[in-house]
């Protein structure tokens, strides 16, 4: 390992920038004689559009336009889409509603954009839209997505009777059944995965801008994935052709997911400057995005674990009611099918499981892919039931999970996946000796003598990352392939520039990326760019989501930096006058075997362009790769976390007093960047079980609409983290890397609830588990008595 | 306001990063605006749109506002620093922003600015020793997403010791 290769834990090299106020985020462009957008949103959960006056708006001062969703369909401006088919148990495709982007006739939820002003400056465009007259017919609306399915409900869109989207299942129910008849203890849960809103810091911003010269777009966009958002856009929004559509995605402030989707708001950009022939600037206000951006999870489940009299699980089976909003985003479909049900195996052998999952419309903002993406939710249903089950059977649940651990790999669950490789036994100990898990019987009484409540929790969660093999996830229902690309330009004086088609939003890539290079080519991480998030730059690639970009982004890295190698020896052979087999390169130095001749990196760099030495022989001048890499397997990560909680019976708050992370991900590049992000994803994972959740009243009105109403961790809600690692090298890919930025957010929701209804002594409690939550449900099941 | 009436403007002089600055702005112009939109200080950024996030704390006066919280016409006189100007162009870094990159108390970057001139003000108003809980409950007023925080309090604790000795703490009040 040299001492910035893979494994050291380097400094990021995009800090820089962002200590000093350097950062280039989309709402830091700026564009010659730009207009601004300010959209006008439905305030009703449901309604019919019966007119739209757009008159008194019109002659406002600074106003360029007034568009709406008429002029959209005129203009043949394709709807959105969602790009992951599913079908029904009976055969049936999913019932995918039309949804335009600017709604047309009718509105779907609240926030829904109705009609867009373009104005000189942001202020005249908010003015103005204040003056749009909007002539609504309220019609009854559904939040709950329960209630949505029942007879009666209101409809939401012709396609889908009874508003319901697919009626799903994966899994033998038959074998299920007769599993648990044989069962010896049955576990029950009704779990509710309660609805999120990302919020990323930095909101949502698009500028499009259209050049008649040329007939070309170009839109900035605050987006994870810009080439898809350019496929989309091209192919099914009609927009542009691709070779006439340019996005580009410059630093992007925090994602989780929500900036993977391809929005309405960067689809009337782009229309809308062609029409005002001047670029046209959006960006979201808080309250806004709340309102526009895709929210997280919302399952309604009811799941049961069977057990045998040793113990061991024989059978799971879960009902799921997904709430996707309404209409479907991008990736939608797939979140409470191929990314929930495939993990309801977690680290246990479990012989049989059944899963169903209905996904249905509601009259609120559409859901999608928030960090984990269903992964936590099923995380979430298999580790309460573990940890309900043990406590049940009377059995310590971490020898009730020791007991049931996959022990042999590769090993084929019942829902499809094959996990490669892990070592659970080796992280659940790890995890147990840092917690001091058997002082925790003192800690519990110490606890209760100042008059806390003191309770224990674990999660041994798994997640499927390293999205993923391209054949694999196309018979699963998906629009596109999952590979990643990567080009590396040596340039000619022996500095690198990788090209990749992931994209950063806080990962550390340009160090990570560049990591890699620095290890193979034995050059200095300061000599390599990482280019990415320009579709200009970038000839393709799929984006960063589903911890994809370490395991499939790095290994197509590595398969281009092999290439360049292997040219880089036949130039060396001219250079040192050797035969090309006796070539070594070690240490950023070509060698000839058996002789002191070499030659340095940068020699044989310049060498490839100046090309003397080979002119007008088989060898092109140049030395440039590029390699297309298709994972062979999803990746597995997997992990032990134990949480714990001090509640006070009186006024219901729970305090997280101590959290311990042991994690498997495989290969490590970068030790200080995995903490971190495993730091993050446990902080948003807190977040979903103590404070956060998206409230929708009867009428469909989001009521927690701001951050003085959503409740996101602050940095008194967490205790500092003990975060430690085991690896088990990943087969997969070519560098034994599994991935880490969800890991937090799929393990933490489940370790907090286990140790708080430990702590209380009753499972009947929701997320979030906010004072007024916990106390009730002490209230409700009796006073407990501390310790 | 009617229909095709301008928005009423005013002047504005105030000093920004040592810099004298003067400019005509609308009434309503939120401090944070004028940073960015009229003098490009895109450093200070805007998260939210309730006071809650942080990510637009700069210094008026030696002290930590949000300035998405306050009119630019409020300012009339006052002394502003914003992340541009903790350190000179060229010069060292300022000791809280080495300690945020040498401590990984950075993801995205998009709250960075607005943690970092919180943590300066902090160190003025509560020394260089500073307890985790201190730290914590001090950043009751800066939302970060990515890092669990964890990384930040490791920061500003290493960056108020750092702090010591280098006037850096009252720089902005002098």
């Amino acid at each position: 390992m040299s001492g910035t290769g893979i494994g050291a834990a380097v400094r990021r090299k995009e800090d820089q920038r962002f200590i000093t106020g350097k950062g280039h985020y989309t709402d830091d462009v700026n564009r010659p004689g730009q207009a601004y957008a300010y959209f006008v949103r439905s305030p009703h959960a449901h309604a019919a559009i019966k007119s739209i006056d757009v008159k008194a708006a019109a002659v406002m001062s600074g106003v360029l336009a007034v568009l709406t969703g008429a002029e959209l369909a005129k203009d043949k401006i394709g709807n959105l889409i969602c790009g992951w088919m599913i079908h029904s148990k009976d055969g049936s495709p999913m019932k995918m509603a039309a949804h335009p982007a600017l709604a047309n006739g009718k509105a779907c939820h609240v926030g829904d954009p109705i009609a867009v002003v373009i104005a000189a400056t942001p202020a005249q465009a908010r003015d103005a839209a204040e003056k749009v007259k909007v002539d609504y017919g309220v019609l009854p609306a559904v939040a709950d997505p329960v209630a949505a399915q029942k007879p009666g409900a209101p409809q939401i869109h012709d396609v889908a009777p009874g508003n319901t989207i697919y009626q799903w299942s994966l899994g033998d129910a038959k074998a299920v059944d007769a599993a648990f008849k044989s069962a010896k203890h049955v576990t029950k849960l009704d779990i509710v995965n309660n609805r999120l809103v990302p919020n990323a810091i930095e909101p949502r911003a698009a500028i499009g801008e259209y050049d008649s010269g040329t007939g070309t777009f170009t839109l900035w966009n605050t987006t994870q994935n810009p080439h898809v958002a350019r496929l989309v856009i091209a192919a099914f929004v009609g927009m542009a052709p691709e070779h006439k559509l340019r996005v580009i995605a410059p630093d992007v402030g925090g994602g989780f997911g929500s900036k993977i989707f391809i929005y309405p708001e960067e689809v009337v950009a782009l229309w809308a400057a062609k029409k005002v022939g001047q670029p046209v600037k959006w960006v979201a206000e808080r309250s806004e995005a709340f309102l526009a951006d895709a929210h997280g999870r919302d399952h309604v489940t009811h799941a049961e674990m069977a057990f045998d009299g040793e113990g061991k699980i024989v059978a799971l089976r879960a009902k799921t009611v997904a709430n996707l909003g309404a209409y479907m985003s991008t990736f939608s479909s797939s979140v409470p099918t191929y990314l929930y049900a495939t993990l309801l195996s977690g680290q246990y052998e479990i012989p049989q499981i059944y899963c169903e999952v209905d996904a249905v419309y509601t009259n609120t903002v559409p859901v999608d892919a928030y960090r984990g993406a269903g992964r936590p939710e099923a995380t979430f249903v298999v580790e309460r039931l573990v940890e309900v089950g043990a406590r049940e059977m009377g059995q310590d649940p971490a020898e009730l999970r020791r007991k049931n651990f996959i022990k042999q790999f590769p090993h084929q669950t019942p829902v499809i996946m094959t996990y490669d490789a892990g070592d659970y036994n080796a992280s659940l100990k790890k995890a147990l000796e840092l917690a001091d898990y058997k002082g925790f019987a003192k800690r519990k009484r110490d606890a209760a003598r100042h008059g806390k409540l003191r309770g224990i929790g674990f999660s041994t969660y798994i997640e499927a990352c390293g999205i993923a093999p391209s054949q694999a996830v196309g018979s699963l229902g998906a629009g596109v392939g999952l590979w990643e690309s990567a080009e590396v330009r040596v340039n000619p004086t022996g500095s690198v520039e990788i090209l990749t088609g992931c994209h950063a939003h806080g990962q550390g890539h340009e160090t990570t990326f560049a990591q890699l290079v620095s290890e193979r080519l034995g050059i200095p991480i300061d000599n390599v760019a990482v280019l990415h998030g320009d579709t200009e730059v970038v000839q393709f690639g799929m984006g960063t989501y589903g911890s994809r970009s370490g395991a499939v982004g790095m290994s197509a890295l590595s398969k281009a930096l092999d290439k360049v190698v292997a040219k880089a020896k036949k130039v060396a052979a001219h250079v040192l006058e050797a035969a090309e087999a006796d070539i070594e390169f070690k240490d950023g130095k070509f060698g000839v075997a058996g002789t002191d001749k070499s030659a340095a990196w940068g020699d044989v760099a310049l060498n490839a362009y100046i090309a003397h030495k080979f002119s007008g022989q088989e060898l092109e001048p140049g030395l440039k790769e590029t390699s297309f890499y298709d994972p062979t397997n999803f990746t597995f990560p997997a992990g032990c976390h134990i949480c714990e909680v001090e509640v006070d019976s009186e006024t219901g708050a729970a305090e997280i007093v101590a959290w311990t992370a042991v994690d498997d991900f495989g290969v490590v590049v970068n030790p200080m960047i995995v903490e971190g992000q495993v730091h993050g994803g446990i902080a948003q994972g807190v977040g979903q079980a103590l404070c956060e959740g998206a409230v929708y009243d009867k009428a469909g009105q989001l009521v927690t609409g701001s951050f003085m109403d959503y409740c996101m961790p602050r940095a008194d809600h967490l205790p500092p983290l003990k975060v430690d690692m085991t690896v088990t090298r990943c087969p997969s890919n070519p560098l034994g890397i599994k991935g880490c930025g969800e890991a937090g957010a799929i393990a933490a929701p489940a370790a907090v609830i286990n140790a708080i209804t430990d702590a209380i002594g009753t499972e009947n409690l929701a997320m979030p588990a906010t004072p007024a939550t916990v106390w009730a449900a002490i209230r409700k099941s009796g006073l407990p008595r501390a310790a | 306001m009617a229909a095709n009436t301008p928005a009423a403007t005013a002047t504005v002089s105030l000093t920004v990063n040592g810099k004298p600055v003067s400019a005509a702005v609308d009434t309503r112009t939120l401090l944070v605006q004028l940073l960015r939109e009229e003098l490009r200080l895109t450093g200070t950024h805007v998260g939210c749109d309730t006071s809650q996030c942080g990510a637009c704390v700069v210094h008026v006066n030696g002290r930590a506002i949000k300035s998405c919280t306050v009119l630019a016409l409020q300012l009339e006189g006052a002394d502003v620093l914003t992340i541009e100007g903790l350190a000179a162009p060229d010069g060292p870094l300022h000791p809280m922003q080495e300690a945020f990159r040498e401590n990984h108390g950075l993801q995205c970057g998009y709250c960075t600015p607005g943690m970092i001139m919180t943590a300066v003000d902090l160190v003025r108003r509560k020394g260089h020793e500073l307890d985790d809980r201190t730290i914590r409950e001090e950043l009751e007023g800066n939302i970060c997403r990515c890092t669990g925080y964890h990384n930040i309090v490791k920061a500003i604790a290493a960056g108020a010791r750092a702090m010591r000795g280098t006037g850096a703490a009252s720089k902005a009040a002098e």
